[in-house]
Parts: structure tokens; sequence; C-alpha cells
């Protein structure tokens, strides 16, 4: 049994394991469930830091015949490498931190949602760690359920138009991708990613629309601009916990299948339509910054912000150089923290407020000073201030696409950098309109500050901000060998096309 | 061409605690500051910021030995595809210039705002903001140490950046003041955004920079110059125009400097230390700190120059029509680095950098000393608030010199030191700013005839606002009853005012004709600084006309007792052009109608009809095509939480299953 003992095996499926336990309590023991709960997803982080250590030292990965379909070989393929090391832990540290969230804000059907939280974390590392078309298709329709149903369940008051919204969204690109898939492994006879990476001419003639098929699924997870407006929606809809997950780590589900998938299957369609992607990516970044400027509701502002923060990680990876697509890859853990971070900002004024218009708030710094000065810090972080983690990735990433040789000109960092001069607008737009100024709302007098907990869920994530921002070089060491390999399809791609 | 010996001494290794000595400051502060009260957190703060000034004082004494550039490597940084980036600190005569002036117009500051802040977190009515403001100040002594100690664009970036997040959290220090309580608050985020438009001008620039550059390092960047200036002129020149916009933004130069205005409504240490001494200075450290860059390309440097010159007149006409006693202050700021940003675009880079420094002594002192007429006069105003209990004072606004006059009598001290201030300003000789101003007019004269125009029109113009300003705030009768019983300032007020007016009366000493220690001084790190002898005629000339200047002023606003309601007697003859003044020549009103605006309009059409109702509503015209979808999915929405759970449940048990026993 040295597979139980296999680290990404046991991390991966190890929040099964406390799923299960909660499954035991009654519904009214929820303290008991929670702590279940937070204990298990500590413990996978645990296990994530284990994985890590692994990482490098030797192969940890697991690869061996699952099951056939018509003949064609399902390998039961995980493993760990440069592309995926930093989402997996990503999506480790952030679920603890989410579920702890909850501590207050989840009182009803607290075991439902936390076994279908720990069933998502399964989904997560699953889809990151999948290097089998078919397992990762399974792992990445997997994470639909519970992301549905905790929107579905949970929401706010539109929380079933939203629920089917990401629900049919994303199924509409999975739907197409499938068939991708399904032709790839027709023409290979395998869908292991090593062995179709190496039988990359059968399937060259066809490169463009393969290409466009996973990258249909992806855009819409990202979200790329103009298959963004389901995001907007889940957000608002979804409970705290959700939002910080669906922001800090299943939209990354769809830059990582970019990179993943895209960039190493199709690499001269990659270079071909980079151009393309990028302008979406571009558009994304303006547009997203300014349809965030216009929002009443804090939590769709925050939102609209990841449309144009995705668009920055979409520009760096279709830069096609190692600044583009480290600084892309980085900053997706960027996002991730900063995003999530803000999301946990707003549910905490939620909680205390019970609503997320700006018009209801104002002057808050005078109320709840921590919690005021630590949004700061996010909003901060989120605008790329330097020093912070945000300008780490943004600069690296906009340096990357102002020299890149796939997009031929700087005008796409150009127009992008305006995207910087946008986020300080919106994000002290709503610094302004919720902290500062004068309090003009009674209720708004006497809020509690944060508490131990909310300090215990939010301090965690800005050391990350901070040690990004400052040291980022462990961070780009974990990154380097997943760029190297990305460069050297696309290297190898440029000469079969010159 | 190039100063390459590298300077081995084992002082170079303090630099970094310029920057970890306030840190430390404020990490106290944060922790222990609210237990240990108000004396403490002003000594700490205040020590931490004098530390970094004795860390600088060695440096100097270490570069006056041993003239070179040191440089130290704290810790690695962005390493990535070319990119190679460390926490590098350079030590050279340029940059611990920058830190002395910084660290040691900062300290006196700081002592000062010990006392000021007592009474203005008391005036304000929330004394516990006390630690946050030395929290805040010294976060921006680090933050500006690490922009002159940067030994690459990029680092110099941080703390470009770092100080424009310490402007904007003391700009908006007291968040819920201002007119509708929300005018600090919004001056605080025009501050940032705009400087954010400079901003993106720089990050342009340096990726300009790395890509023909392949770093971001100012000494490979400078040693490559030349040769890239010979491939490629439209880099070189493209570089230098985005860095321009970094300096119209940090600098407040036109067409940018909109912010700084409004940014007086930070406390006035903030103004003295941050909009008048140091932070606002930076973009001339980055021009002549870019000289090997400026050099190589001519009409970046009359670019340069043009926008110097032309925002120093531009300002002093504004300045010229304002009553608040701060605002002058605010455009004269904007006027003289006017003056030093076309100084150093005429490559005349010491006598920009001389002004700079006679300027952070005589401007920090005139706002340091204005703050004290307004504590006088806030004195003064609660003393007469006693005696009545009417409400027809409520808006009495202590910043408008119309309800001044008289004050020389009631805040000797405040008078003397605030006439040197405004004297050395002027340019009159014998005090520092004579000589600076008059390094820069001489330049003008040698480079361009319409440069000098530009600028003498603009030294005749503030001679004549400061004029005017000493009259109605300390001459004639008081106008209200506040100046009546206003009261001198304590000792730990007076005394920085002192030392601030030593520096500006003798602060000429620097560079003296003939002399020129501090031009021998930076010439380790500006090699090819543009040196005009000095011209008597134009400093006799000069002279004269800032004392016609101060006659006019005395005619208009000495000879006669005015009232506070009288108006200006300048609006009369001036007509149309006085309103022109007073309302700033509209920029503002322009810039709305023109940016803010527009971007607003475009922002709510995207955000309405074309997310909401086009994007979004093809999507759901989509989604009601497969409406049977939605319904078949509501089907097995049966309710019940377990139900989900378990069927979840029960596959993924499956699929494990299927694996182990395959």
């Amino acid at each position: 049994m040295t597979m139980v003992l296999n680290p990404i095996l046991l991390m991966t499926f190890f929040p099964l394991v406390g799923a299960a336990v909660i499954l035991f309590f009654k519904s009214e023991q929820k303290s008991a469930i929670r702590w279940t709960a937070l204990i298990t997803s500590l413990v996978t982080f645990g296990l994530s830091l284990w994985v890590l250590a692994a990482y490098g030292r030797q192969d940890v990965g697991i690869h061996r015949l699952w099951f056939r379909i018509a003949g064609l070989p399902i390998h039961f393929h995980m493993a760990v490498d440069g592309l995926n090391i930093l989402m997996v832990l990503l999506t480790t540290f952030l679920t603890p931190l989410a579920v702890l969230s909850t501590w207050k804000a989840v009182e009803e059907r607290v075991k439902g949602f936390m076994i279908f939280f720990l069933l998502l974390e399964v989904g997560m590392l699953g889809v990151f760690l999948a290097l089998d078309l078919v397992l990762f298709y399974i792992f990445w329709e997997f994470t639909l359920i519970p992301m549905y149903f905790l929107i579905g369940l949970w929401g706010g008051e539109r929380r079933i138009y939203a629920a089917v919204k990401f629900f049919l969204f994303t199924m509409a690109g999975s739907v197409i991708m499938l068939l991708a898939i399904l032709y790839l492994g027709w023409n290979a006879k395998t869908f292991d990613l090593p062995a179709l990476l190496a039988a990359r001419d059968s399937f060259a003639a066809a490169q463009i629309p393969l290409f466009a098929a996973f990258a249909l699924a992806f855009a819409i997870k990202v979200p790329m601009w103009p298959l963004h407006t389901w995001l907007p929606d889940a957000h608002v809809e979804a409970p705290t916990a959700g939002s910080v997950i669906l922001a800090g780590v299943l939209l990354k589900m769809g830059a990582y299948g970019f990179l993943r998938f895209n960039l190493l299957l199709f690499p001269q369609a990659s270079l071909q339509l980079a151009p393309w992607m990028a302008g979406l990516a571009v558009i994304g970044i303006l547009y997203g910054a300014a349809v965030a400027y216009t929002q009443k509701d804090v939590k769709k502002l925050v939102a609209y912000s990841s449309v144009s923060h995705l668009g920055f990680v979409m520009l760096g990876i279709f830069a096609l150089n190692a600044e583009g697509l480290s600084g892309a890859i980085l900053q997706m853990v960027n996002h991730g923290l900063s995003t999530g971070a803000l999301f946990l900002m707003v549910g905490f004024l939620y909680e205390r407020r019970h609503t997320r218009l700006m018009e209801s708030f104002g002057g808050l710094w005078k109320s709840v000073p921590v919690l005021a000065a630590l949004a700061l810090i996010v909003s901060l972080s989120s605008m790329g201030l330097p020093g912070l983690n945000g300008f780490v990735g943004e600069f690296t990433i906009l340096t990357g696409a102002f020299g890149s040789a796939a997009l031929g000109s700087p005008w796409f960092a150009g127009l992008s950098t305006l995207g910087v001069i946008l986020a300080a607008v919106y994000l002290l737009h709503m610094m302004e309109k919720v902290f500062l100024g004068p309090i003009t709302h009674a209720e708004n007098r006497s809020l509690p500050d944060l508490s131990p907990r909310e300090l215990a869920v939010i301090l965690p994530l800005l050391v990350v901000i901070f040690w990004i921002g400052l040291y980022p070089k462990p961070f780009f060491g974990l990154i380097e060998p997943g760029v190297a390999q990305i460069l050297a399809a696309v290297q190898s791609a440029a000469l079969a096309l010159h | 061409m190039l100063l390459s010996e590298t300077l081995q001494n084992p002082a170079v290794s303090l630099v970094p605690w310029v920057v970890f000595l306030p840190l430390i400051g404020l990490v106290i502060n944060l922790v222990l500051g609210q237990r240990l009260g108000e004396k403490f957190v002003g000594a700490v703060a205040s020590l931490a910021a004098l530390a970094a000034f004795g860390v600088a004082v060695v440096l100097a004494v270490t570069l006056a030995g041993e003239p070179g550039v040191g440089k130290f490597h704290l810790l690695d940084w962005i390493q990535v595809g070319g990119l190679n980036l460390g926490w590098d600190f350079r030590v050279d005569t340029l940059s611990v210039t920058m830190m002395l002036v910084v660290a040691g117009v900062g300290s006196l500051i700081h002592i000062y705002a010990t006392a000021y802040m007592h009474s203005d977190v008391r005036h304000n009515g929330d004394p516990s903001r006390y630690r946050r403001f030395f929290v805040y100040f010294n976060l921006f002594i680090l933050a500006m140490m690490i922009l002159v100690s940067a030994d690459s664009y990029l680092m110099l970036f941080v703390g470009w950046e770092g100080v424009g997040l310490c402007s904007y959290l003391l700009i908006g220090f007291w968040f819920e003041k201002g007119a509708d309580g929300t005018a600090n608050a919004k001056a605080a985020k025009k501050a940032f955004v705009v400087n954010r438009v400079g901003d993106f001008g720089l990050l342009l620039a340096m990726f300009l920079l790395f890509w023909n550059f392949k770093s971001l390092s100012f000494d490979e960047i400078f040693a490559q110059a030349p040769a890239l200036a010979q491939a490629a002129p439209g880099v070189v020149l493209a570089v230098t125009l985005f860095m321009l916009l970094g300096v119209a933004g940090k600098s407040a130069q036109l067409p940018l400097f909109v912010w700084l205005p409004d940014a007086m409504a930070g406390p006035t240490p903030v103004s003295a230390l941050i909009h008048a001494a140091t932070m606002v200075t930076a973009g001339v450290y980055l021009v002549a700190r870019s000289s090997p860059l400026y050099l190589e390309v001519p009409a970046a440097q009359q670019a340069v120059m043009w926008v110097g010159a032309l925002t120093a007149l531009f300002a002093a006409t504004i300045a010229v029509a304002q009553n608040d006693i701060k605002k002058v202050l605010a455009y004269s700021t904007i006027s003289q680095l006017g003056f030093m940003v076309a100084a150093v675009g005429m490559t005349a880079y010491v006598a920009g950098m001389f002004h700079l420094i006679t300027h952070a002594f005589f401007k920090a002192l005139l706002f340091l000393s204005a703050g004290s007429v307004i504590l006088g006069l806030e004195h003064g105003h609660a003393h007469s608030h006693n005696g009545h209990n009417g409400h027809e004072e409520d808006h009495f606004d202590p910043q408008d010199m119309r309800n001044m006059g008289g004050l020389q009598g009631r805040m000797k001290t405040t008078f003397w030191v605030y006439l040197i201030g405004a004297l050395a300003l002027a340019g009159i000789a014998p005090l520092s700013g004579f000589f600076s101003k008059d390094e820069i007019l001489a330049a003008a004269l040698h480079t361009s005839p319409a440069i000098f125009a530009l600028l003498i029109a603009a030294a005749f113009l503030t001679a004549f606002y400061m004029g005017r300003q000493v009259f109605l705030v300390f001459f004639g009768r008081p106008r209200s009853t506040a100046a009546e019983h206003a009261v001198e300032s304590p000792a730990l007020i007076t005394v920085p005012l002192i030392l601030l007016a030593l520096l500006s009366a003798l602060g000429g000493a620097l560079n003296l004709p003939k002399i020129y220690t501090l031009e021998h001084w930076l010439e380790h790190s500006l090699q090819h600084s543009l040196v005009v002898e000095f011209n008597l005629t134009v400093a006799v000339g000069s002279v004269l006309l800032a004392l016609t200047a101060i006659a006019l002023a005395w005619w208009l606003y000495g000879k006669r007792q005015m009232r506070a309601s009288d108006p200006d007697p300048l609006a009369a003859p001036l007509g149309g052009l006085f309103r022109a003044l007073q309302n700033k020549w509209w920029v503002d009103e322009l810039y709305q109608a023109v940016i803010v605006r527009p971007y607003h309009a475009l922002a709510s059409w995207l955000s309405g009809p074309v997310d909401s109702t086009g994007i979004d509503g093809i999507a759901n015209g989509l989604g009601q095509l497969t409406h049977w979808a939605a319904g078949s999915l509501r089907r097995i929405q049966t309710g019940y939480v377990r139900t989900y759970v378990l069927v979840v449940l029960f596959g993924v048990v499956l699929m494990l299953a299927f694996l182990a026993f395959n």
C-alpha cells in the first residue's frame, strides 16, 4: 500500500476523511462540525507542505493505468511540478482561512456546508494535479457540483439564478472541451499528458480548433472578457467563504488550464493566436476597471476588479516569455491572496451591517480602525503598490508583455499600464466611500472592530502579501521549471512556424 | 566618463539603517504607542528620524574623506527571466545630500510636530490620532529614504510610490473633515490618482529601459547610454519624456500640479515636510540622477526646461490672488519646484539641487511658521469665544489671511522667522534663496532668453505675493478678534523655527560664488552639470526687482488699513484677470469637464448598456434557449442538503474504489 503513503494522494483526498467524519455528527453539533472542517483543512495544508518538501527531491507523482474506454487507456496520473505547486499551496492555504471565516457567517445547515467545502477542496487539488485529460476532466466537472450548491443553498437573494448561471456557463465551455479531449485521445490513442506531448505531431493539423475548444472552457472560467458576466452574479450571491474560494482558486483553474494544456499541447496555435488572446486580456483589464468603478455594491466592485486582474494574468501568459509567464503564475497567487482578502473584508462588513452597498457605509475608519487599516493594505496590494505582492506580479507581467516577441508590439503592455491608474481610481473610490469621510449612518458609529478570530483569518494573508512583495525569490524559484517547460515548447513551435 | 571608483569603506554597510531606523520607530509606536502616551510617541518618532540623520552624517563624512560610489546589496528581489533586481543601496554624494535634507529637515519637523499635533488632535477632537500621525510620519521618512538611496530605477520606484502612499494617508489624516466632511478624503484620493498618472509614465520609461539596456540599475544603464543614444535616439528620448511625466506628477508641474494645492488639507507639518521640503522634490532628484540620459537628448532637456519655467510663472500668478495662508505657500512651492525643474532641464544640476536644499529650509520654515500663526489664531479664537456665547464666528477660518493682521506684536518670534523665510524666498541678498535662485537665473540667461524672461517674471511675482502675505498677516491692525487675542506658540515649536531660520539665512554659504562647496561635493555624482559664473548684473537686477515687488505689495497691502470684508485691492484694477487668478485659471474645472466626467460617463455606459444589457443580455438570451436545462436542474433540487451531500460523496467514494481495486 505504498500508494496510500504517496503525499500527493494523501493530501488530495484527505479532506474526504474530514467530510466522512462530519457525516457522523448531528446537524446541531455545529461547533464540532466547524472544528472538524478546520482541522481537516489545516492537516491538508500540512500535507501540502510535505508535498512541497518532496517536490524537487524525488518523483512524488502517481502514474498507473486506471481503466479503459473503448480500448483507450485512462491513466490515474497526478504529479506536482512548477506549473501547479503554487496553485496547490494556494488552495490548501486559503481553504482553512475560508472555513474559519464562516464561524459566524454560516449558521444554517453547517454540516452540509462544510462537507461541500471539503469536497470542493478535493476537486480543486485534483484539477491542478491531474495529468491525464480524462482524470482532469472528471475533477474539473466535479468542482462544479459543490460550488453550485454552495451558491445555490447558502447564497443571497438571487442565489438560484446565480448558481444556475454559473453552472450553465461553465458547462457550455466544458462540453466543447470534452469533445476536444475525445478527439485528442482518439488520435493519439492516449489521454496521458506526457504521451500526448510526445505525440504532438499527430494532431498538429488541428491545432487551431483544438486550441479554441480548450480556450473556450478556460476563458469562461478565468473569466476573460466578454465571457465574464456569470462572475459578478456568482460573487454577489455566494457566501463569503464561497467568494474567497471562487476568486482565490476556481478562477485560477482557467488560467492554469491555458498554461497546462493550451500552451503545452498547442504551442503553435498559442503563438499564432497570442495577439488575439492578449487583445482580449487588455480589453478585460480596462473594461473591468471601468465597470468596477461604477458599482454601488462593494462585492460587485471586487468582482469586476477580478475581471481586470485576471486580464493581467492572461496578458502575461500570452506574452509567452519568461518574464510574462512567471509574472502571470505569481499574479495568480497574488490575486488569490489580495482578492480573497478583499472578499473577507467585505464579508466582515456584511456580518456587521447586513448590507454591502457603499452608500450604507462612510467614515468607518473611525469606528473600526483596524479593519479599515487592513482593508487599505489589502487594497494597496490589489492596486500594485510596490513593496507588496501585487506589484511584483504586475511589473513582471507588464515588462514581459512590453518586449514580447509573440505579441510583437509594446501597445498591449502600454495600454494595460493604464489599468494601474484605473485600479487606483476604483479602489480608492471604494476606500473613500466606505472608510473615509464622516459617519453618515448612526448604526455605523459603534461597530465592533475585528475579533481575534477575524484577525486570525486575515493576518496569514497579510504575511504572505508582504513576503511576496519584498522577497518573491522562493516563489519564482518554484515556478521556474514549469515556465522553462512552456518556453521550450513555444520555442520549438516558433522554429517550426518559420 | 563615469566615476567608477567603488567605495569599499565599511561605513557604507550602514546605509540600510536610514530605512531600518524609521521602521523601528514606527513599529515601536504601533505596538506600544497607545499604552505609553504622547510624550513617548513623539520622542520615539523624533529619535528615529534623528538617528537616520546621524547615519546620513556618518555617510557624508565618509564620502568627504574618499569620494566615490558605495554600494550595498541587502537582499535579492525580483530575479526572473532577464530581470535581475536586488534591494541595492547606493551611497554617493547626490544620494547622501538628499538623505541629509530628508532626515535633517525631517527631524526638525518631527520635533515641531510633537507640539503642533498635541494641539491639532485636540482642536480636531480626536487625541487618539496622535500616535497614528507619527507612525505615518516615520513611514514617510522610510519611503523617502528608499527613494533617495536606491541603486536602481525599480527600487527608486518603491520609494516613489511609498511616499505617495504616505502623502495620501496624511492628506486624509482628518478624513472626516473639510467641506461637506468629504473634502479631505477627496483631496487625498486626488493626490494619489494624479500621481499615478505620473507613475504610469515612469513605468513605461522602465519598460523601455529594461528592454533596451537589459537592466534597471543606474550604472549599467548610464554606461550604455551614449551608445544607445547613437543607435536609437528615439528610445532615449521616449524614456526621458515618459520620466518627465513622472516628474510632473510627483513634483507638481504642469499639467499634473493640481493635486498639490488640495494637499494642504493635511496638517501643517505634513505640508512642510512632504509637500514642500522633501517628497515633491523627488522629481528634481530623478532628473538629476538620470542626468547621463538627459545629457544625451537635447530635446528632452528642452521639454523639462519649458515645463519647469512655465510652471514657475503659472503657479506664481495664482499665488498672487489666494487668501488662504497655506494655499499661497502651496502655489509658491509649485512655482519654486518649477525653478528647480527648469534648472535641471538646462543641465544646471547643481543649481537645481542647491535650490532644492535652500528651498527645503525656507519653505519648511514658512509652512511651520504658518502653522504657528494658525495655532495662534485658533487659541485667540478659542479665547475670544469664551467671552462671547454667540455663533457668529462659527465659520471662522484660522487660515484666511483676511482674518489676520497685526500679528507681529503678539507673535514676535513667529514674525521674525517668517520674515526671514519670506525674504529668503523672495531672493533678497544675502539670504539663502538669493544665491540659489541667482544661479538658476544666471544659467537661464546663458541658455535661453525666453526661459530667463519667464523665470524673472516668476521671481518678481514671488517677491510680490510674499510681500502681500507678510503685510496681510503681520502688519496693520488685527482684522478679527481671534487675531487680537493670538498668542505665541511654545518653545517646542519656536525652537525648530529658529533653527530653520538660521539655515534659511545662512544656507547660501553652501555654494558661495568662487568657493562652490556644494558643486565640488556634487561633481562626484553629477559630472556634466552646467556651471555659469556668478553674474553681478543678474544678481543686482533680481534683488532690485524683488525690492520693487515688495514695495508694490506694501503700497497695495501695507500702506492702508484694511477690514476683513474689504475686496482685494487688486480685484478692481485687474478685473476678470483677477477672477481668473482667484479661480486658479479654472484648471480643476477643465479637468473635471475633459477627463473626470467623460470617464465617469464612459464607465457608466460600459456598465449599463454594454455590460448589463448587451453582453449579459446575450448570455441570458442563450440561457432562455437552454431553459429546459435549467428546468431539469431545478427538478433534482429536492431541497434536502443531505440528499445532495450523500449523492456527491457516494460518487467520490465510487471513484476511489474504482482506483483502488482496478
